[in-house]
């Protein structure tokens, strides 16, 4: 039983992990249809952003806190830049769009090797996140990380965060009246162009504090964003572009998923495995779990 | 009429310019070490000709080639290792880890050498098929489908690591000493490694050139422009994207069966994500819908890796993440889409029609 409920909250930490990777994603890709490969290193910015904060603050649980909005704002600086730069011109080519922000991603790798060096380095978890909580005792305990806990917080907090915008804010009206209908969005007078870098700020800046959690669970490297970027594209195309919901349920499941394979195989034979779920399940919902309806064919 | 005999004695003309500078001129104007690095260079670009067909042709934006090259690299290391052990014997790296009393059953049939060539091309071609059919099939297209070939090689590849006893791990099947016989220590054997890629690539080449200028190849350009009104026009997109894929598949994979006699190793590195794009900013940079610019690109882009992270390791990867920016960003026709604009220029003179370089969707 205990194992069951262990393998449970493993597979629920690692979707909260991969919701807050993929939440950024789901405005960016989902909703612009963008494809950015940077996106992986708005990540590694935002743990970089943590790194050198704790370097000038001492306390580290203040500078946990102080480095969540910072990393939003720097993560988000250079969505914007990037879109402003590169992506407003490929808007139409998104297969080249991804080639061009592969280059990008490249760059920015190399950039953060030469400034922190190549090996990974690491930050210290405030006190109050290095332990364990243990929900059931007795012989067979039960006991989660309390920094695994507070990454499942924050992604339920940007989820909710996220999603009041978008319905509630003129801002999130105009950026989903600009993903329904961008010509009618335009002639309505949303300056969509602008709507486009508001959004990419966001979804960037949301990469940046899905860095700043991972570094409560794993070092800091130059190829850290290249390692999760994948399977958060994974969950955007699975959970069906458009809406957040498809992404949120998809980003459990596929956490939940990949935990009970590799406790029941082994880690690489799990990746496999969870792929070819994947390829499975698009066979039956070719355009993802969710989906905007729409007439068009393609 | 005439236009096409004027482009298919260009092309001919081209081919046999090609063939000359790697049979006449490189062998003697390279030195050893020279020579083995083209070799390798040959093989990126027989990717590089798989590429272009899915691509440049059909709009597939692959990024799992590595997974491809892997299989034929593996399918024939497998072999040798078996031969270089001898019979009776295990590869040295099984002996190593000392796991494994007796081959793998999935290693026995590689002992049989005309299996082991066979599966360098059939293995990829299968697995291609079989991935393209279900993709295919459901229309999953355009983005989605970049990112499934470009996960399928982050899990090839963490699998192979994940197998150190029986694939060899993240050292992958090294030091291979011997090819069908041959000691490939001696520079002769080398040079006929070089001479038998040299060939292969040529041959490919002129697959490639048939097939784009069949009718079939028109038809991948059409899917590729506007897949729904092929569909309406009583084809099935799938089937065409499908041999686009499998076709490509198979280059890679004896370009990878050929790459491991040329530098003796494969290894999960090789073929993982990052050198499976690697693959495509060659053809992407050359011109992904012209054949010679795809080949001559990956060449160029293969040659200045090696020249340039000789001298510069930081430069290199900032200069190859510029060539992504530059060659997509500026110039999607690529290098070849140059020639085009000059000749279309001309063309414009002349008042004849040229046809223009197709965006991929």
């Amino acid at each position: 039983m205990t194992v069951i409920l262990g393998q449970t909250f493993t597979g629920i930490s690692i979707g909260a992990v991969l919701l807050l990777i993929a939440l950024g994603l789901s405005l960016t890709f989902g909703q612009m249809n963008v494809i950015n490969m940077a996106h992986g290193e708005f990540i590694m910015a935002g743990a970089y952003t943590t790194y050198v904060l704790q370097k000038s603050i001492s306390s580290a649980g203040i500078s946990l806190l102080v480095a969540l909005p910072v990393a939003f704002l720097v993560s988000g600086a250079l969505g914007a830049l990037l879109e402003w730069l590169l992506i407003r011109r490929l808007y139409l080519r998104p297969l080249d769009t991804l080639l061009v922000t592969w280059g990008v991603s490249l760059m920015l790798q190399q950039l953060a090797r030469d400034i922190f060096g190549a090996p990974n380095v690491q930050t210290r978890a405030p006190d109050l996140l290095t332990g364990n909580i243990t929900l059931i005792g007795g012989d067979d305990p039960l006991s989660v990380a309390n920094s695994r806990l507070f990454i499942l917080g924050l992604a339920i907090a940007a989820v909710v965060a996220l999603s009041l915008t978008l319905r509630l804010t003129p801002l999130g009206r105009r950026i989903r009246a600009v993903v329904q209908n961008r010509d009618l969005a335009e002639v309505s007078g949303i300056s969509t162009s602008r709507v486009d870098r508001t959004a990419f700020f966001i979804g960037s800046g949301l990469a940046g504090v899905a860095g700043v959690a991972l570094t409560l669970v794993g070092p800091i490297g130059p190829t850290m964003g290249t390692n999760v970027i994948i399977d958060a594209f994974l969950v955007i195309v699975v959970g069906g572009i458009g809406q957040l919901k498809g992404s949120v349920i998809v980003a459990f499941v596929l956490g939940a998923l990949q935990s009970v394979l590799e406790y029941s195989t082994t880690v690489s034979v799990a990746k496999v495995l969870v792929l070819v779920a994947i390829v499975a399940f698009l066979q039956w919902r070719p355009q993802g779990l969710y989906t905007l309806r729409t007439r068009s064919l393609v | 009429m005439n236009v096409l005999k004027g482009r298919s004695a260009r092309a001919w003309a081209g081919f046999a310019g090609g063939a000359f500078a790697l049979f006449a001129v490189a062998p003697f104007a390279l030195s050893d070490f020279r020579l083995g690095l083209l070799a390798k260079y040959l093989c990126m670009a027989m990717v590089a000709v798989g590429i272009c067909l899915a691509w440049g042709r059909g709009g597939l934006l692959t990024l799992g080639q590595g997974v491809f090259f892997g299989l034929g690299g593996y399918a024939m290391a497998m072999h040798l290792k078996i031969t270089d052990a001898g019979p009776g014997n295990l590869p040295d790296f099984m002996q190593l880890y000392g796991t494994a009393d007796e081959l793998p059953w999935w290693w026995r049939p590689f002992e049989n050498p005309v299996f082991a060539i066979a599966a360098t091309v059939l293995l990829p071609m299968t697995v291609a098929a079989l991935l393209g059919l279900f993709i295919f099939r459901r229309r999953v297209k355009g983005a989605y489908f970049a990112i499934l070939s470009q996960a399928l090689a982050s899990a090839f590849a963490i699998w192979l690591v994940g197998q150190q006893a029986t694939t060899g791990g993240t050292n992958g099947l090294t030091d291979i000493q011997g090819f069908f016989g041959y000691d490939l220590d001696d520079p002769v054997n080398q040079r006929m490694v070089y001479f038998v890629i040299a060939a292969s690539l040529l041959a490919l080449i002129a697959l490639a050139r048939q097939l784009i200028h069949s009718r079939y190849g028109e038809l991948l350009v059409a899917v590729r422009d506007s897949e729904e009104r092929v569909r309406f026009l009583g084809y099935d997109p799938a089937n065409v994207k499908l041999v686009a894929y499998v076709v490509a598949a198979g280059m890679a994979g004896l370009a990878g069966a050929l790459f491991v006699p040329a530098v003796g190793i494969i290894s999960p590195a090789l073929i993982g994500i990052v050198p499976s794009i690697e693959f495509v900013i060659g053809a992407a940079v050359g011109g992904r819908a012209s054949l010679v610019g795809a080949v001559l690109g990956a060449l160029a882009v293969a040659w200045a890796k090696t020249a340039l992270s000789e001298e510069f390791p930081a430069g290199w990867t900032y200069f190859q993440g510029l060539l992504f920016i530059v060659a997509l960003a500026f110039l999607p026709g690529g290098l070849a889409s140059l020639t085009k604009l000059f000749r279309r220029r001309r063309a414009v003179a002349q008042k004849s029609p040229v046809i223009p370089v197709g965006e991929a969707a």
